[in-house]
C-alpha cells in the first residue's frame, strides 16, 4: 500500500461529476490507479466554488477556495476530470489571493500540483490505455478552459488514439465555445442556443455518432441540447470511454433496466 | 448616442432572428480568423511582436503624462496645436470653434471610434456644418443614420440589397431605375458622390491610430485612402484622439504596426499606413494650413492605475470581435452603445457607467478565445470578472442570485452538511427523472428553455465511492473490476 | 494653457500614485535612444534578396512592378503602362528635375500637385520595405502628396538601392537626412503604401479603388548604387 513510487493523489471529482455523473468519478478512480497512482477521494470535497467567482462573489469564492485548499493540500498531486474546475484552482486561486500572502502561498502551492485528469495521465503518468475499445466515430469538443487555461489539446487525442475501434473526426469549430458559460446559459438563454446550436451542426458535420469532452458542463449543455433537437449522437466524458465504460448509458440516457 | 445597452437582452434576442445580420455575422466569424491566422503563421516572430507591444503599451501607461508633454511640445514645434478635452462636450466644443474659426461649411471625416463616442457628427449637425463620413462602411451607416456595429467593419451588418436599397432611397438625383445591385456599382456610385465631397470640404477630421512623442505625428492606418483624401484636401486638418494613444517613437509605432493588420484584418499592413506631422510647410503644394490635435480623455484618466488599466492598451484592431461567439451571435449593435464585443464590454461601463451597461459583462462565457488573439495581450476575461465583482460588492447581482450564491456557499463551505442534502436531493432528482434526463424543471427554466437536463444516476459519486454498493471501498472493487 | 491640460496630467499622476516635477523621465530616454524592437527575420535579407521579397511582397497585395536598368528608361516603362492599360499617353509627374528633365517624347507630362483631373500620376519614392512590399512616400514641395491619392493609376518610381529589408532602416534614414539639412526628422506627410487602394465594406467583398489609386505599378530602377 505504501510504495513510495506511487503518488499520492487527490481526486477532486468536482460537483457535476459528483452530482450528475458518478460514472466519471470512477472512471477516474479506475485510470489513475491504473497509471500507478494511489487514488484518495476527500470527502469534505464540494465544489471548487466557480459559479461564486464567475459571478463577481469574491467572498464566498474565497472562502470556498481557503477550503478546497485545506482538504487537498496533503496530496502529491490533485487531479481533477474537468479543465474548467482545474482552471479555478490552477489559474484563479493564486489571483484571488493577489492581495493575501499567507494564502497566496497555499494558493500557489496547491495550483503547482493541479492538474487536468487527461493530461495528467499523459503528461505526468506517461500512462496509455490498453484492451479498451469503442466502436465508434467521435468527435472531440475541447473545452474552453481544458485548452486555454490548462493547455489540453493533444492528450485527449492521444489517449483515445489507443482505443480499439474509435475514430476521431476533428470539427473545424472544435475550440469554439459550446455556449454553456455556466450560469451564462441561464442569464442568456437566447444567446446560448445559438451558440450551442453551432456547436451542434459543426459536430453533426463530422458524421461522428459520439461525442467526447473532458469537461461535463459542456457535456452537459451540449447533449441536452441534442436530445431536445432529437439528434442522435451520444455524450460522454472521455475518462468513461478510457476506462472501459463506453458501453453504460450515455449522459442523459436510462439506465439500463429502468425506464 | 443615447445608449441601448440596458436592453442588451432585447437588443440580442432581435439580433438572433435578423436572417441577413446572421448571415453577415457567419461570413465574418469564418472570414476574419482565418485571415489572422494565416498571417500570424506568415510571420514566426508574431508571439514574440505582441509581447513588446504590450511592453511599449505598459510603459506608456506608466510615464503617460510624461510623454503626453513631450508629444505636445512637438506638435507645437512645428506649428500644430494641442487642445486638451476632459469630455465629450468640450471635444464637441473645441471642434466647433475650430470649425467656425475656418468658417466651415462642410467637414470630411475619416472612420474614427472617438468621432463616435463624442457623436460629433449630430452636434456638427445641430450647428449648421454638414459632416460627411468617408469610409465606405461609415458612409453607408451615416446615410441610415446607425451606429457601426464594428470597430473596423461598421457595416459589417448590411446586405448588399439593404446597401443598394439605401442608395436609392439616398442618392436621390441619380435614376432611381440605375442597376446597381452588385459590389463595384455600388462602390463607383460611393466613390464618385465623396470625391466631391472630398474636393469641397472645407475642414477634414480623421480619428489617429497612434500618436507619436518623438515626432509629434499622428499615424492613420486605413484601406481606403480615405483618410489621406480628408486631412490632405481641406484647409484644416483635425486630429481627435484618445490620450492613450500615445507611443514613445517610431520603432515602437512600427512594432504595433507589425501586429496592428495581422490581427485586425490578417493583411501583414493595411494599404495606407500615414504619419502626419503638423501643417504644409514653405513652398509645399498641398497640405492643410492648419493642424490641430483634439486630445481627448472622457473617463480613460480614471482608468490609470485601476484595475481596468491594462484595458488602455486596447489599439482598436477588432480581433477580439472577430473571434468572440457572443459577438458572432449577436453583432455591434446589441451592445447598444458605440463599442462592442469583449474590448466593448470592459470599456463601455467605464465611459457610460455600470449602471447603465451593466448586461455587458456578464454576456460572455469566459471562454478566453479574446485574450488569445489580442495582440496586447489584455487579460479581457478577468477584466470582465472584475466588473462581475464589482456589481455583486454593489448588490447588483440582482437578488435571487446573491441568495442562492450565498446558500451555495453557506452549503459547499459545510462539507458534512453538503453530503447529507446533495444525496437527498439527488436521490430525489434521479427518482423524478423519466427517461434520464429532464425536459422541464422548476428554478432551471434558462436552462430547459433550450436543452433537456440529464437527471442524476442516484447517489453521489463521493457517497458511493465511500459506501460502495455493499458498503465496501469501490476503490477497491474498482481494482477487482467492479463497474457501476 | 488649460485648465484641462493640468487636471489631466494631475489625474494621470495620482493614478499611478506619483507627484508632478518627478526629475527621473525615462520617457525623454527612450526617445533619445529610440532604439530598435524585435525585427522580423525576413527584414533582414541580404541586399540582392530584398529587392526580391519586395517585389513579391508588393504583387501579393496586387501591385504590379517592373525592372529597368537606367533612371533614363523611366518614360519608356510608363509608356509601356499606359499601352498595357489603353490609357490616354498623359500623366502627372511630381515636379522634381528628376522626372521633369527626362525625355517624354510622346507622352504629354505636367509637373504639380495632385488633381481631380488627373488619370495617372509618376511620382518617387523614398524608399521600400521588403518585409511587406511597402512604399514610402515622403511629401516635400518636389513630392506632393496629392499625387498618391487622387489618380486612378499611380506609378512609383525607385531605385533598387533604397529598398531596405524594414521599416526601423527607413526611419534612420529620415533621421540621418534631418541630421544633415538641420530640419525635423519627419516630412510633412510620410505614406506608407502597401499595394493599391481597397474595400470590403460591402458584403466583405474585396475591391480595389475605394477611394484611392486603383492600380499600383512599381518601377524599379536597378541601377547601382550611387
Amino acid at each position: 500500500m505504501n510504495d513510495p513510487t506511487q503518488p499520492n493523489v487527490g481526486l477532486f471529482a468536482t460537483c457535476l461529476v459528483d452530482l450528475m455523473r458518478p460514472q466519471v468519478g470512477f472512471a477516474a478512480v479506475k485510470l489513475l490507479e491504473a497509471a500507478g497512482c494511489r487514488v484518495s477521494v476527500p470527502e469534505a470535497q464540494t465544489c471548487c466554488g466557480q459559479p461564486a467567482y464567475n459571478s463577481g462573489d469574491e467572498p464566498d469564492s474565497i472562502a470556498i477556495a481557503k477550503q478546497v485548499i485545506e482538504t487537498f493540500s496533503e496530496f502529491d498531486y490533485i487531479v481533477v476530470p474537468s479543465g474548467s474546475c482545474g482552471g479555478m484552482i490552477k489559474r484563479h486561486y493564486p489571483e484571488m489571493f493577489e492581495h493575501d500572502s499567507g494564502w497566496l502561498a497555499k494558493a500557489t502551492a496547491l495550483a503547482a500540483k493541479t492538474h487536468e485528469l487527461l493530461s495528467f495521465l499523459t503528461d505526468v503518468r506517461n500512462y496509455s490505455p490498453t484492451g479498451v475499445s469503442y466502436a465508434g466515430r467521435a468527435t472531440y469538443h475541447d473545452s474552453c478552459s481544458s485548452l486555454r487555461e490548462m493547455q489540453v489539446k493533444a492528450q485527449p487525442r492521444k489517449l483515445l488514439g489507443a482505443v480499439a475501434g474509435l475514430t476521431i473526426a476533428e470539427g473545424n469549430e472544435a475550440e469554439t465555445c459550446c455556449g454553456f458559460g455556466g450560469l451564462f446559459c441561464v442569464k442568456y438563454p437566447d444567446i446560448s442556443e445559438s451558440m450551442v446550436d453551432a456547436k451542434i451542426d459543426d459536430i453533426v458535420k463530422t458524421g461522428a455518432d459520439t461525442l467526447l469532452a473532458g469537461d461535463m458542463g459542456c457535456l452537459m449543455n451540449i447533449s441536452g441540447r441534442l436530445q431536445r433537437r432529437g439528434i442522435a449522437v451520444r455524450a460522454r466524458h472521455a475518462a468513461e470511454v478510457l476506462a472501459g465504460m463506453g458501453d453504460l448509458p450515455a449522459i442523459g440516457e436510462p439506465a439500463k433496466g429502468r425506464d | 448616442m443615447q445608449p441601448t445597452s440596458p436592453n442588451f437582452k432585447a437588443n440580442a434576442k432581435a439580433a438572433l432572428a435578423d436572417r441577413p445580420l446572421q448571415a453577415a455575422l457567419g461570413k465574418l466569424a469564418q472570414g476574419f480568423p482565418m485571415r489572422r491566422a494565416e498571417a500570424a503563421a506568415r510571420l514566426p516572430e508574431f508571439e514574440r511582436l505582441r509581447d513588446q507591444a504590450r511592453d511599449i503599451k505598459d510603459h506608456v501607461l506608466e510615464n503617460l503624462d510624461r510623454y503626453l508633454e513631450l508629444y505636445e511640445a512637438k506638435v507645437v514645434e512645428q506649428g500644430g496645436q494641442v487642445h486638451w478635452c476632459e469630455t465629450a462636450a468640450d471635444a464637441r466644443a473645441a471642434i466647433l470653434r475650430i470649425c467656425r474659426k475656418a468658417g466651415a461649411i462642410s467637414v470630411t471625416k475619416s472612420k474614427s471610434m472617438i468621432g463616435e463616442e463624442i457623436a460629433i457628427n449630430d452636434f456638427l449637425e445641430q450647428n449648421g456644418i454638414e459632416p460627411v463620413e468617408t469610409d465606405l462602411g461609415e458612409y453607408i451607416i451615416q446615410l441610415r443614420r446607425e451606429p457601426p456595429s464594428h470597430i473596423i467593419a461598421p457595416a459589417i451588418h448590411l446586405s448588399l440589397d439593404q446597401v443598394a436599397d439605401t442608395f436609392l432611397e439616398k442618392h436621390t438625383d441619380l435614376d432611381p431605375n440605375r442597376a446597381i445591385r452588385e459590389p463595384r456599382a455600388l462602390l463607383e456610385e460611393a466613390r464618385t458622390r465623396l470625391r466631391g465631397k472630398f474636393l469641397g470640404a472645407d475642414v477634414g477630421l480623421t480619428g489617429a491610430n497612434m500618436l507619436i512623442a518623438e515626432t509629434g505625428s499622428n499615424v492613420l492606418v486605413t484601406n481606403e485612402g480615405n483618410a489621406d483624401l480628408t486631412y490632405g484636401l481641406p484647409k484644416v486638418h483635425i486630429v481627435i484622439a484618445s490620450l492613450e494613444k500615445i507611443v514613445p517613437t517610431l520603432e515602437d509605432a512600427t512594432t504595433i504596426l507589425r501586429v496592428l493588420a495581422r490581427s485586425a484584418t490578417g493583411q501583414d499592413m493595411s494599404v495606407y499606413t500615414t504619419f502626419c506631422t503638423g501643417p504644409k510647410r514653405p513652398q509645399d503644394l498641398d497640405g492643410p494650413e492648419e493642424y490641430h490635435v483634439v486630445l481627448l480623455d472622457n473617463g480613460r484618466t480614471k482608468m490609470i492605475g485601476s484595475e481596468f488599466h491594462e484595458m488602455l492598451r486596447c489599439i482598436r484592431c477588432g480581433a477580439c470581435l472577430n473571434h468572440c461567439p457572443i459577438y458572432k451571435s449577436v453583432g455591434g449593435h446589441a451592445y447598444g452603445w458605440v463599442y462592442s464585443g469583449p474590448m466593448g464590454a470592459v470599456l463601455i461601463p467605464n465611459l457610460i457607467g455600470m449602471e447603465t451597461a451593466g448586461h455587458l459583462p456578464n454576456a460572455s462565457t469566459l471562454c478566453g478565445k479574446c485574450e488569445s488573439v489580442c495582440p496586447m495581450r489584455i487579460p479581457l476575461p478577468r477584466m470582465l470578472r472584475r466588473w462581475r465583482q464589482r456589481q455583486f460588492a454593489a448588490g447588483r447581482g440582482g437578488f435571487v442570485a446573491k441568495t442562492a450564491l450565498g446558500l451555495w456557499a453557506g452549503l459547499v463551505t459545510r462539507p458534512k452538511l453538503y453530503r447529507f442534502l446533495m444525496g437527498l436531493g439527488v436521490a430525489a432528482l434521479g427518482q423524478l427523472g423519466s427517461k434520464g434526463k429532464f425536459k422541464w424543471l422548476p428554478l432551471a427554466g434558462g436552462w430547459t428553455q433550450v436543452r433537456d437536463l440529464a437527471a442524476p444516476a442516484g447517489d453521489t459519486f463521493v457517497a458511493q465511492y465511500h459506501k460502495g454498493p455493499r458498503g465496501d471501498q469501490s476503490g477497491d472493487l474498482i481494482r477487482k473490476g467492479w463497474r457501476p | 494653457m488649460s485648465d484641462a491640460r493640468a487636471q489631466i496630467l494631475d489625474r494621470i499622476r495620482g493614478g499611478l500614485g506619483r507627484k508632478a516635477g518627478d526629475p527621473t523621465n525615462p520617457a525623454i530616454d527612450r526617445i533619445q535612444t529610440h532604439g530598435k524592437n524585435l525585427i522580423p527575420d525576413r527584414g533582414k535579407l541580404p541586399q540582392d534578396q530584398q529587392v526580391a521579397l519586395f517585389i513579391r511582397e508588393a504583387e501579393r497585395v496586387a501591385a504590379t512592378t517592373a525592372k529597368i536598368p537606367h533612371f533614363d528608361n523611366v518614360p519608356t516603362a510608363v509608356g509601356d503602362y499606359l499601352r498595357r492599360h489603353n490609357l490616354p499617353a498623359e500623366v502627372k509627374i511630381a515636379p522634381t528635375e528628376r522626372l521633369t528633365a527626362l525625355a517624354w517624347q510622346a507622352i504629354t507630362v505636367a509637373g504639380g500637385r495632385g488633381e481631380a483631373s488627373d488619370g495617372v500620376s509618376v511620382s518617387l519614392a523614398f524608399g521600400g520595405v521588403a518585409e511587406t512590399g511597402t512604399l514610402v512616400m515622403a511629401s516635400s514641395p518636389e513630392s506632393p502628396n496629392t499625387l498618391n491619392f487622387l489618380p486612378m493609376d499611380h506609378i512609383v518610381v525607385i531605385s533598387a538601392a533604397d529598398i531596405v529589408g524594414d521599416y526601423e532602416t527607413v526611419w534612420d534614414r529620415f533621421r540621418e537626412r534631418a541630421r544633415r539639412a538641420g530640419t525635423e526628422v519627419m516630412p510633412r506627410t510620410v505614406n506608407l503604401i502597401t499595394g493599391p487602394s481597397r474595400t470590403a465594406d460591402i458584403e466583405q467583398t474585396l475591391q480595389l479603388g475605394a477611394h484611392g489609386p486603383q492600380r499600383l505599378h512599381i518601377v524599379i530602377v536597378d541601377e547601382p548604387p550611387a
